[in-house]
C-alpha cells in the first residue's frame, strides 16, 4: 500500500479540493454518513410517531392481561400473555436498534470521512475499505429491522435466525474497515512531519463551524450532566420500583386483591415513562451535540452563502436542544411536549438535509472543474 | 512522542472497536439467552401467582431482577464505550483549536481516555459485584470524562477569544 495521495496538497494554506474527489473515500463517508444518519433520524420519527406509543400500549394491555390471568388463577393465559409482550417488545427492541445503529454508523462514517487524509494508504484502498465500512453500516441496521419479520426461518441456529447473521456479518465489516483505518492512522502518526500531507479541511475556522463547535459541545456537557444527575438521584431508586411494583402485582394475584394489582400497573407504566424519558432525553442531546461537532469540521463544504450557513447552524443547534428538554416534559405536559420534540427531530433533519445539499453542490463544482479540465471524471 | 491529539484518535478508535467487540460478542453468545430468560422467569413469575405459590413467584421475580440489572448494563456498556470513543476521537480531530500548551492537553486527554475507559468497566463490573467499587468506579470514570470535557470547552472558548 502506497503512502502517496494523488492530488493532495503539501502545502499550508491551499485549499486541497482532491481530497473531496467524484467517488473518493472522503466524499463517499461524508455523504454515505449523513445519509444514514438522515435515515435513521426518519427512521427514529417514524417509529416515534406511528409505533412507539402504540407499541407501548399493546405491551401495557399484555401487561394488564397476565396480571389479570395471574389473579383469575388462569396460568395458561399468564404464558400466553407474556409471549405476545415478548413479541411487542422484539418489535419495538428491533426498530430502536434499528435507528440507533444507522445514526452511529453515520457519525464514525462522517469521523472516517474527516481522517481519510491521515490514513497513510493509496486513495483506492481507501476507497475499497469506504466501501466495506458503508455496506457494512447498511446491512447491520437492514438485518436488525428484519429480525423481527423473519425470525429463525430456515435458521441452521437454535437462537440466531438469518436476520441477525446478516446483521452480524454487517457489523464485522464495519470493525474491518475501522480496524484497517486504525492501522492507516497509525502509519500517519510514524511518518515524519515533513512527510506528512495536509489537510486544510482541519484549519477552517469559519462562523458557523464554531457555533456548530461550540453548541456542540454545551449540548454533550448538558448531556453528560443530565446522565450524571439521573444515575446519582433516579437510576437504583428505578430499578428498585420495577422490582417492588411487579412484586406488588404478584403478591395482589396470590391474595386475590385486584385492586393491589391494578394499583401496581399503572404505577408501572407510569415508571417506565419515566425511564425512557429520561433514557433519550441523556442520548439524544448527547447525539445531536456529537452531530453538530461533526458538521462544525464539514462547513467549508457546504457550498451555500455563509449567512445562510450560520442560520442553518443555529437551527440545528435549536432543534438539538428542543428535543431532548421537551421529551423530558412529556411527564408533565404529554403529547403537547412529545409534538414539540418532534418538531425540535423535524428542524435537525432539515438543517441536516440544507447542508447535505450544500456539500452536493460544492462537489458538483469540483466535478465540473475536474472534467473542464479534461482530468478524471 | 504521544501527543494528545495522537493519545485521542488512537485511544478513539481502538475504544470504539473494543466496544463494537463487546457488543458483538454479546449480541451473538449472551443477549438472546439472557433476553429469554429475562421473559422466562417473569412469566413464571405470574404463573406461580397464578398457581398461588407466592414463594416460587417471589424467587422468579428475584431471578428476573438481578437478570434485568445486568442486561441493562451490558447494553449500557456497549452504548457508553462506543459513544465515548467517538467524542474522544472528535476531540483528537479538533486539538489545533484548543488553546493550551501541549502539557495541558496531554493531561486533559489523558484523563478523558481514562475516564472513557474507567465509566464503563466500571457499569460492566457491577454485573459481577452489586458492592460499592464498582460505583465507585463508574463515578470515577464519569468524573473524568465531564471535567476533561470541560477543559477542553474552556480551551476552545479561549481560542474563540484569541482569534
Amino acid at each position: 500500500m502506497s503512502s502517496s495521495q494523488p492530488g493532495t496538497s503539501t502545502q499550508a494554506g491551499a485549499r486541497n479540493d482532491t481530497a473531496f474527489a467524484p467517488m473518493g473515500a472522503r466524499r463517499l463517508l461524508a455523504l454515505g454518513g449523513i445519509g444514514l444518519i438522515l435515515v435513521g433520524m426518519l427512521v427514529g420519527d417514524m417509529f416515534a410517531v406511528f409505533v412507539l406509543h402504540q407499541n407501548a400500549a399493546k405491551v401495557g394491555a399484555s401487561l394488564t392481561a397476565a396480571a389479570h390471568a395471574a389473579v383469575a388463577g388462569d396460568s395458561k393465559s399468564v404464558l400466553a400473555s407474556f409471549q405476545t409482550v415478548g413479541g411487542f417488545l422484539e418489535n419495538r427492541g428491533t426498530k430502536v436498534d434499528t435507528h440507533v445503529h444507522m445514526i452511529a454508523f453515520g457519525y464514525l462514517a462522517l469521523m472516517l470521512a474527516i481522517l481519510q487524509p491521515w490514513a497513510a494508504f493509496s486513495e483506492a484502498t481507501k476507497k475499497r475499505l469506504a466501501w466495506i465500512f458503508l455496506f457494512g453500516a447498511w446491512l447491520l441496521p437492514v438485518g436488525v429491522f428484519l429480525i423481527h419479520y423473519v425470525g429463525l426461518a430456515y435458521s441452521p441456529l437454535e437462537a440466531i435466525g438469518w436476520a441477525s447473521i446478516a446483521a452480524d456479518f454487517g457489523g464485522l465489516l464495519v470493525m474491518v474497515a475501522s480496524v484497517a483505518c486504525l492501522l492507516g492512522l497509525g502509519k500517519w502518526f510514524q511518518q515524519k512531519e515533513n512527510q506528512r500531507l495536509r489537510d486544510d479541511l482541519l484549519d477552517d475556522h469559519s462562523p458557523a463551524g464554531r457555533i456548530l463547535l461550540a453548541g456542540g459541545l454545551t449540548l454533550v456537557l448538558l448531556g453528560f450532566f443530565h446522565g450524571a444527575y439521573y444515575a446519582a438521584v433516579d437510576l437504583y431508586k428505578h430499578e428498585a420500583m420495577d422490582f417492588s411494583l411487579l412484586s406488588q402485582m404478584t403478591a395482589g394475584a396470590v391474595a386475590n386483591d385486584m385492586g393491589m394489582v391494578d394499583s401496581a400497573l399503572g404505577q408501572y407504566g407510569q415508571l417506565g415513562g419515566e425511564k425512557a424519558v429520561n433514557i433519550a432525553a441523556h442520548a439524544h442531546a448527547i447525539e445531536f451535540g456529537l452531530l453538530a461537532i461533526l458538521l462544525a469540521f464539514f462547513q467549508p463544504y457546504v457550498r451555500l452563502q455563509e449567512a445562510w450557513k450560520r442560520r442553518w447552524a443555529w437551527v440545528l443547534l435549536f432543534g438539538s436542544l428542543l428535543l431532548p428538554v421537551c421529551v423530558l416534559l412529556e411527564l408533565n405536559y404529554g403529547l403537547l411536549a412529545g409534538g414539540i420534540a418532534d418538531v425540535g427531530g423535524l428542524l435537525v433533519v432539515i438543517a441536516l438535509v440544507a447542508m447535505w445539499i450544500g456539500i452536493v453542490r460544492y462537489t458538483g463544482e469540483i466535478d465540473a472543474t475536474t472534467t473542464n479540465a479534461g482530468g478524471t471524471p | 512522542m504521544v501527543t494528545a491529539r495522537k493519545l485521542l484518535i488512537l485511544g478513539g478508535i481502538a475504544s470504539a472497536l473494543l466496544g463494537m467487540g463487546y457488543g458483538m460478542w454479546y449480541a451473538i453468545f449472551l443477549e438472546h439467552q439472557e433476553l429469554g430468560s429475562i421473559g422466562g422467569s417473569l412469566a413464571a413469575g405470574f404463573s406461580a401467582a397464578a398457581e398461588r405459590h407466592p414463594v416460587e413467584a417471589d424467587a422468579a421475580l428475584k431471578q428476573y431482577k438481578e437478570l434485568k440489572y445486568a442486561y441493562d448494563r451490558h447494553v449500557d456498556v456497549h452504548g457508553h464505550w462506543i459513544g465515548l470513543a467517538m467524542l474522544l476521537i472528535l476531540l483528537g480531530i479538533a486539538m489545533d483549536r484548543v488553546e493550551f500548551s501541549e502539557r495541558i492537553k496531554l493531561f486533559l486527554a489523558a484523563g478523558a481516555l481514562l475516564g472513557s475507559l474507567l465509566f464503563p468497566l466500571g457499569v460492566l463490573f457491577q454485573t459481577f459485584s452489586h458492592g460499592s467499587a464498582p460505583r465507585g468506579l463508574a463515578v470515577v470514570g464519569s468524573a473524568l470524562v465531564i471535567a476533561s470535557v470541560a477543559g477542553f470547552t474552556l480551551g476552545f472558548a479561549r481560542e474563540r477569544k484569541s482569534s
